[in-house]
């Protein structure tokens, strides 16, 4: 390995978090210092900060494809996960004067949607997980099957974060509202938005969530959108902010910030998703090169920046490590990398046996990837199997 | 996370191969646990005059494998069993709580490995085989390991 090559870096794990746009850090910096009001305080600096918040709610809700007022403004990702279903749960069994109601999700939702609804059944409400088939992909049909009369909500992400996967959330909104338009459909978007064109009333959807930290806006805020007429009951009680729907004083720079990075995401999504999609192409076909590798996640319908695997007889926290070492940072399902001991839910949701499952690799890339940084990624990651396969028992028999 | 020694013994595991001709061959784990370790030894006058490992695993697991083959080479048999998952872990300078269970890995090979030497020599193995079954045979006795060796 050249000198120049020990010195390379890679950040290929661009699901688990970007960095901050240098125009969104801009506009960000002076609303730490001279822009200091409460955006509750009724002079004028608390009228300021107000008029910003306003003004990166519609920036948002344009973007989106809704009314201003149907956005709100969340700490992040994991709250707008908790708040879209606890507060759907509640609404509905307050209306219904009940003390249980189904929901339906699936076997690959992120822990903020599956924990928040393994507590909700501890509290008697009862819960579908939807399997999925070999490509992550949820099938609609299922979904219809599994609607109960008590059913209050369809809680389905967008885009899977594990293995890049994309939805037909849709279709599945639509088959759903034919068999009962009260049921509240939920996504977790927080994959996609910033990354897909995301219209939600073209959608369907009653409720969609965002996280900035995703699309390069600081980490720390989040988003919901709730169509107009939908009632979620408040998850955050406080001072009446976000029209009394979520208490805490507003993140404003974050919020600006957000708004900022999704305008800007919006139009890389135009400009460059195509030649991403390529990047991400070359990087799967090459590393599919290796012996006992496959491809996890559809094969087309699949974010443009995600490129997920599995490596047979090595595994994935010693891969990760490697990767690590020679500049590349990347993620994994296996279990050593994980508290549990368990491998990814989203791989064995797939039907991968656990000894697959213990070798996977993802690389998310994004708009600032070049072919330089696929090569680099593409040599190593050879480089390191290969050399783990020596080390393994496994593989040559 | 890991201690640079853990970190030494990943990237540059010390005796890692196959002995064609070996005395002892012991290997424990499972792949659907993540983790499985082979070792192999040439036993001379009852001394592992040599061993070598492979380890299909985790960072912590590669490790412990490099640093008990370091630990048992040119010691005798005897002096082998006593190989304790507690001195693996030490000799690394520590392990993360949650990867302790990974150096279990690297006693019961060793152990197995002895197993299979004791039984090539006609000595009796019932007592050792007691204290390890010498293969992990599911990811629950694996669970069960991980409680009983950890504190």
């Amino acid at each position: 390995m050249s000198h120049e090559q020990k010195n390379r870096f890679v950040y290929a794990d661009n699901a688990a978090t970007t960095s901050v746009h240098p125009v969104v850090l801009a506009k960000m910096m002076p609303l730490f210092g001279e822009v200091l009001g409460n955006p509750s305080s009724l002079h004028a600096k608390g009228r300021e900060a107000k008029k910003y918040i306003d003004d990166a709610r519609s920036k948002i809700a344009g973007i989106l494809g809704c009314e201003a007022k149907e956005i709100y403004f969340t700490g992040c990702g994991s709250e707008s996960d908790n708040w879209a279903i606890k507060g759907a749960v509640k609404a509905y069994l307050d209306r219904h004067d009940k003390d249980t109601c189904h929901v339906i999700t699936t076997k690959i939702e992120h822990h903020a949607v599956l924990h928040t609804c393994k507590a909700l059944e501890k509290q008697g409400i009862k819960v579908t997980y939807l399997p999925v088939d070999e490509n992550a992909m949820v099938n609609p049909d299922d979904v219809v099957k599994a609607i109960q009369e008590d059913t209050a909500l369809v809680a389905i992400m967008y885009a899977n974060n594990e293995v890049g996967t994309v939805e037909p959330i849709k279709e599945i909104t639509k088959r759903v509202k034919e068999v009962n338009e009260k049921i509240l459909v939920f996504t977790d978007a927080v994959q996609a938005v910033g990354h897909l064109p995301i219209n939600v009333k073209d959608l369907g959807v009653d409720m969609l969530a965002f996280s900035g930290h995703k699309f390069r806006a600081p980490k720390g805020v989040g988003g919901l959108y709730v169509k107009s007429g939908v009632v979620v009951k408040t998850l955050i009680e406080g001072g009446g902010q976000e029209k009394g729907k979520r208490g805490g004083t507003e993140n404003m720079p974050g919020i600006v910030g957000m708004a900022e990075a999704l305008a800007i995401a919006n139009e890389e999504m135009q400009d460059d998703n195509a030649r991403l999609a390529m990047l991400r192409d070359d990087l799967i076909r090459r590393l599919l090169e290796i012996p006992h590798s496959r491809l996890t996640g559809h094969p087309t319908k699949r974010l443009p920046g995600t490129a997920s695997f599995t490596f047979e007889y090595i595994e994935g926290e010693s891969l990760l490590l490697m990767l690590d070492m020679m500049g590349i940072c990347a993620s994994t399902g296996s279990a050593c990398s994980s508290k549990s001991l368990e491998p990814s839910h989203v791989l064995l949701a797939m039907g991968l046996p656990h000894e697959i499952a213990h070798g996977s690799l993802r690389l998310t890339l994004s708009h600032e990837t070049t072919q330089a940084d696929v090569d680099y990624i593409v040599e190593s990651v050879k480089k390191v199997i290969e050399r783990l396969r020596e080390i393994s028992p496994l593989g040559r028999q | 996370m890991y201690s640079e020694k853990v970190m030494d013994h990943f990237t540059n595991p010390r005796n890692v191969g196959e002995i064609p001709d070996a005395d002892a061959v012991g290997e424990v784990g499972n792949a659907k646990c993540g983790d499985i370790m082979k070792i192999y030894m040439k036993i001379e006058d009852g001394i592992i005059v040599d061993t070598k490992f492979q380890t299909f695993g985790c960072a912590s697991a590669i490790a412990t494998s490099s640093m008990a083959t370091e630990l048992i080479k040119g010691k005798s048999v005897e002096e082998a069993l006593e190989l304790s998952n507690k001195a693996v872990v030490e000799a690394l300078d520590g392990l993360p709580p949650a990867k302790v269970h990974c150096s279990v890995l690297a006693e019961e090979a060793v152990k197995a490995a002895i197993v299979d030497y004791y039984k090539k020599i006609g000595k009796d193995t019932t007592e050792l085989e007691k204290q390890c079954n010498g293969c992990c045979a599911s990811c629950s006795a694996h669970e069960h390991e991980h409680a009983t060796h950890e504190e």
